[in-house]
């Protein structure tokens, strides 16, 4: 592989990683937002 | 089939999600980018398979600057027309246009290295700018983090949002008033100085990220709405 490649393939492969970092912390807020909504849909039933 | 659901807006209403036709159109876009980019478009005589860089880190910066100008956009919503929700719109678009911003200096001092032998090059006025332009809204949450949320926060980082879309044009011409260019000047007076199958795959992995921004942009707007009417219904239930 040449330095060329190399490079090439870095710049790209930043990109790709960024947007699955992105995906991972939405995903990981995403499964809070979920255990809130089951925390408060517990609430409700137990108030009656 | 649809794929366009229903759900509600941040005030209540009931409007249209086209987030799966959007995050579909993404998907098909960048693949096609990706495709476009390492199997049709002609290697460059000069830089060799380096200069298949710019077609990710061009349109990267331009939607960075498209982040931003919709950032001001909606910050100007909320100071003019008082529109719901527009201060968490520009606030999410700032935040994406920070990210793309990152990802266009990262591939930039990539593509510098290759090309000119170093990571970073103070005396080019175009990426100077373009770093200054990045601190401006790096700073802009720095702001806003540090007042308590209401109204008063709302506004006064609508200003600054304003203020900083001034920077943008500013950025853009710095490579055409540089007196250095070192750094490319692809797009002239006279079009773009490229093949046309360069430019066909330029303008695909440019729609290609526009559309990426479209899709996080709403992924994230949906979280931090959510995330508000939890909190509310929390405090409904306290």
């Amino acid at each position: 592989m040449t330095a060329s490649e190399k490079y090439t393939a870095a710049a790209y492969l930043v990109v790709f990683v960024a947007v699955l970092a992105y995906v991972l912390i939405i995903a990981t807020k995403l499964q809070r937002l979920e255990r809130e909504v089951a925390e408060l849909v517990q609430r409700v039933r137990e108030r009656g | 089939m649809s794929v366009v659901t229903r759900r509600p807006d941040y005030d209540g209403r009931v409007t249209a999600n086209r987030l799966p036709l959007i995050a579909g159109a993404t998907v098909a876009a960048m693949a096609a980018a990706i495709a476009l980019v390492f199997f049709y478009a002609p290697e460059d005589a000069d830089q060799g398979l380096s200069q298949r860089i710019f077609y990710f880190h061009v349109p990267l910066a331009l939607t960075a600057y498209a982040c931003f100008g919709w950032g001001a956009w909606k910050a100007l919503r909320h100071l003019w027309k008082r529109v719901d929700g527009a201060d968490l719109e520009s606030y999410v678009a700032i935040h994406q246009g920070v990210i793309f911003g990152a990802l266009t200096l990262l591939t930039g001092s990539i593509w510098a290295r290759i090309s000119w032998g170093v990571w970073w090059s103070w005396s080019e006025d175009q990426l100077v700018m373009f770093l200054v332009l990045f601190l401006f809204y790096c700073a802009y949450f720095m702001l806003r983090f540090s007042l308590d949320a209401g109204p008063a926060r709302a506004n006064i980082c609508a200003v600054y949002a304003l203020f900083g879309v001034v920077l943008i044009p500013i950025s853009f011409l710095a490579i055409r008033l540089s007196k250095q260019f070192i750094h490319p000047v692809v797009f002239t007076r006279a079009g773009p100085q490229m093949t046309d199958s360069q430019f066909v795959t330029f303008c695909v992995a440019l729609f290609a990220m526009l559309a990426l921004f479209a899709t996080l942009y709403s992924v994230e707007l949906a979280g931090k709405r959510l995330d508000a009417r939890l909190r509310e219904l929390r405090e409904l239930l306290a």
